[in-house]
């Protein structure tokens, strides 16, 4: 079958039920190379740092702006469980936003291309990735058994092949590769490619489903997800200012989305899409941020491993005030840092039931963009 | 990827078709200087026709009559006379590939070492415990993500090694009759760790493994009563499977999955296969939550006697649910007997 590409804009799928969610502190100058495939979409943009500075967006994007100030006033002392100075602000945006589904992305990722050379459209592929179900039950060794092309190999169980929602889509990164301090310092010049082969990154050409029971560290660059099903268990947690760590809210969101979803029946997907990500950040800047999480994350981890939520639990929210009640019992003696930690948890809980309650306040954002 | 060592490896073939010539000539880039292990299926009649140019010893119905007795060579026949080659072998390391696939070509055009590349991973830890993003953390250009605990780092031995198909993937009858013109076009290029407790369809088709480690944990167990001479009409590798990677899991080693890629070809039609009662089906629905709530004791630290609770556990629980299973519990017994008895005579 011929297809005709002419300078072909992207379909824009859900365009009406998607926020893109962007953390910025400096401009946003990365749209532009974004425009043919977010254009359509609504953006909500979280401004941290300095309020009184302004914040240069691109022309023609349709979007909602919030500094400190409007967290400020609009969660009043829930803003407590806001961070400061960290791009664990974006989960502000989760919350004001109307939509079914979020895509958040950092401001220094771009459009990344393909082996072939094209361009690829990120939000479309999380788009079909949140769209199709996961096979969190059994390991399809042929990957994500919906794509085109693919299916469930040879004794895969037929009563699983109708798979589980997916709430969750978590993205890559081609370039400059997610790593922690020590591995940064260790390895400045690596690049998410094979080595004595640049001009061919090492791009997977796969989704996958990550298995129920597994664990796995969500980094916060790339990520879709259904608002309505998982969004309050999105919260990124106290970092920042006036905070011991930095550069863990991801993953600490990562591993509370985890055990939910494990409970709920869900799936998490990880792999395609690919993003370009341009910046190395200071891996001395770094080091000083993550330094009490590399500590703190070997008890964390068998702790998140070890949570069973109780039954009863069958809301979402339910479920993260119950893993807020663990989190402050079993990690509170790693460090106290934990029960302010988990105090945060059950602020954002009840910030969020305020804000999507049927009667809850409407966010008005002074800055609001016209389309 | 480093150096192999040669001598380490045993690379053992499932003679299901007679005439191995074009075969093992278009593998013999891959397979030269190693040992290789040729098992002829019992019940095929012709002599086998293997090319000059290998380091290979055949073995064929008389051969696996001496060594396991007449009443037991049943249990090697089909797809299944490879594991008499894991029984007998004695170096570290099998690779196992079957005898319908050739060397893959990579994106760039070039043939897959699957042999070298099966036994890295087997050479390099595996990383159950924790998912990695970025997928091998141990090959170049790779690895750990930022929060990925550090404890976990070094990794747990690497038990099997799960490669994988281009051009007939490993579908089953029902799906490939479905869909007759599919194939597989996706060169995907990771290798990474199957999770702990994820349970996954091992196939037999292209797989590796560190005998010395899980050697007996391989098992010819599972029959299906009409099983033929195609793998549509078979499920012994993904119930060996199974028990691979529960014994592995709890023993503490990994299972990859990813590379290597083979090239298999045309055999076959899965129509036909269709035609036959595919029972296959049912036992896994049965096998699926027996696997998922079973706990092995903690006193089985040996492979050995993992492979024993576990049959006694499948004849408890799954024997009243079809015969198969009450067979394949009987033949997990005896293939500890026959491998406790070929490999202590040394």
């Amino acid at each position: 079958m011929a297809q005709m590409y002419s300078s072909v804009k992207p379909t824009p799928m859900l365009k009406d039920e998607l926020d893109i969610v962007i953390p910025t502190i400096r401009n946003l100058d990365f749209l532009e190379m974004w425009r043919p495939f977010f254009e359509h979409y609504h953006l909500i943009i979280i401004q941290d740092g300095d309020p009184s500075k302004t914040i240069n967006i691109p022309e023609g994007f349709d979007y909602e702006l919030y500094n400190r100030n409007d967290i400020n006033r609009i969660l009043g002392p829930k803003a407590s469980c806001i961070s400061f100075k960290d791009s664990a602000c974006r989960c502000f945006g989760y919350m004001v936003s109307k939509k079914k589904y979020i895509y958040t992305i950092d401001d220094d990722c771009f459009v990344a291309k393909d082996p072939s050379g094209k361009e690829i459209n990120a939000l479309e592929q999380h788009i079909k990735n949140l769209l199709s179900p996961s096979t969190p039950h059994f390991f399809n060794t042929l990957y994500d058994p919906y794509g085109d092309g693919a299916d469930f190999v040879r004794g895969y169980p037929f009563s699983m092949r109708e798979g589980a929602t997916t709430a969750v889509s978590h993205g890559l990164w081609l370039n400059i590769p997610d790593y922690d301090a020590p591995t940064q310092l260790v390895k400045p010049l690596e690049r998410n490619s094979r080595k004595f082969d640049l001009p061919i990154f090492l791009y997977v050409d796969a989704v996958m489903t990550i298995p129920k029971g597994t664990l796995f560290p969500m980094c916060g660059m790339n990520l879709a997800f259904d608002r309505e099903l998982i969004g309050p268990a999105m919260y990124f947690g106290l970092m920042g200012d006036g905070q011991p760590i930095g550069r863990y809210d991801d993953m600490w969101a990562g591993w509370c989305v985890k055990v939910i979803c494990d409970h709920m029946g869900w799936g998490v997907k990880t792999g395609l899409p690919y993003i370009w990500h341009s910046k190395a950040s200071n891996p001395f800047v770094n080091l000083r941020k993550e330094y009490n999480g590399i500590f703190w994350q070997e008890e964390a981890i068998p702790f998140f491993q070890s949570v069973t939520l109780p039954k009863e639990c069958t809301s979402v929210q339910q479920c993260y005030i119950e893993l807020a009640k663990l989190v402050k019992e079993r990690l509170g003696k790693v460090d106290p840092y934990f029960i302010k930690l988990a105090d945060g948890m059950v602020t954002w809980i009840e910030a969020w039931e305020e804000l999507n309650s049927p009667h809850g306040t409407e966010a008005r954002a002074p800055n609001s963009g016209k389309i | 990827m480093s150096e192999i060592n040669k001598n380490e490896v045993d690379i053992v073939i499932g003679a299901l078709n007679a005439d191995l010539t074009q075969f093992l000539n278009s593998w013999k880039p891959f397979f030269s200087g190693f040992h290789l292990i040729v098992v002829k299926d019992p019940e095929l009649k012709q002599e086998l026709n293997i090319p000059q140019g290998f380091d290979v010893d055949v073995y064929s119905k008389t051969d696996i009559d001496k060594v396991v007795g007449s009443s037991n060579s049943t249990m090697f026949s089909g797809y299944s006379c490879r594991y008499f080659g894991y029984l007998i072998s004695k170096k570290k390391y099998i690779v196992s590939i079957d005898d319908d696939c050739v060397p893959a070509k990579d994106p760039k055009g070039f043939l897959v070492d699957a042999v070298s590349q099966h036994v890295n991973n087997l050479e390099n830890p595996a990383t159950p415990l924790f998912f990695n993003t970025l997928y091998d953390p141990y090959c170049e250009g790779a690895d750990f993500v930022r929060g990925y605990p550090f404890s976990l780092r070094s990794g747990v031995p690497c038990a099997a090694s799960c490669g994988l198909w281009l051009n007939l993937a490993d579908l089953d009858a029902p799906t490939q009759a479905l869909k007759t013109e599919q194939r597989n076009t996706s060169y995907v290029d990771a290798v990474m760790t199957v999770p702990l407790k994820a349970m996954l369809p091992i196939s037999g088709i292209n797989i590796a493994f560190n005998r010395e480690l899980v050697g007996p944990a391989l098992v010819p167990a599972l029959r299906l009563a009409g099983e033929g001479k195609v793998r549509w009409e078979t499920l012994e590798d993904v119930w060996c499977g199974m028990c691979l990677k529960h014994i592995s899991d709890h023993l503490g080693y990994g299972v990859k999955t990813g590379l290597p890629y083979v090239w298999r070809n045309e055999r076959g039609d899965a129509v036909e296969s269709l035609r036959k009662k595919w029972e296959g089906m049912k036992l896994m629905e049965k096998s699926v939550p027996f696997f998922e709530s079973l706990k092995l004791p903690e006193t089985a630290l040996k492979v050995e006697d993992c492979v024993i609770e576990l049959a006694k556990a499948v004849k408890e629980q799954l024997g009243s649910e079809d015969p198969a299973f009450t067979q394949a519990a009987d033949a997990m017994v005896k293939w500890i007997q026959l491998w406790n008895s070929v490999n202590s005579s040394g």
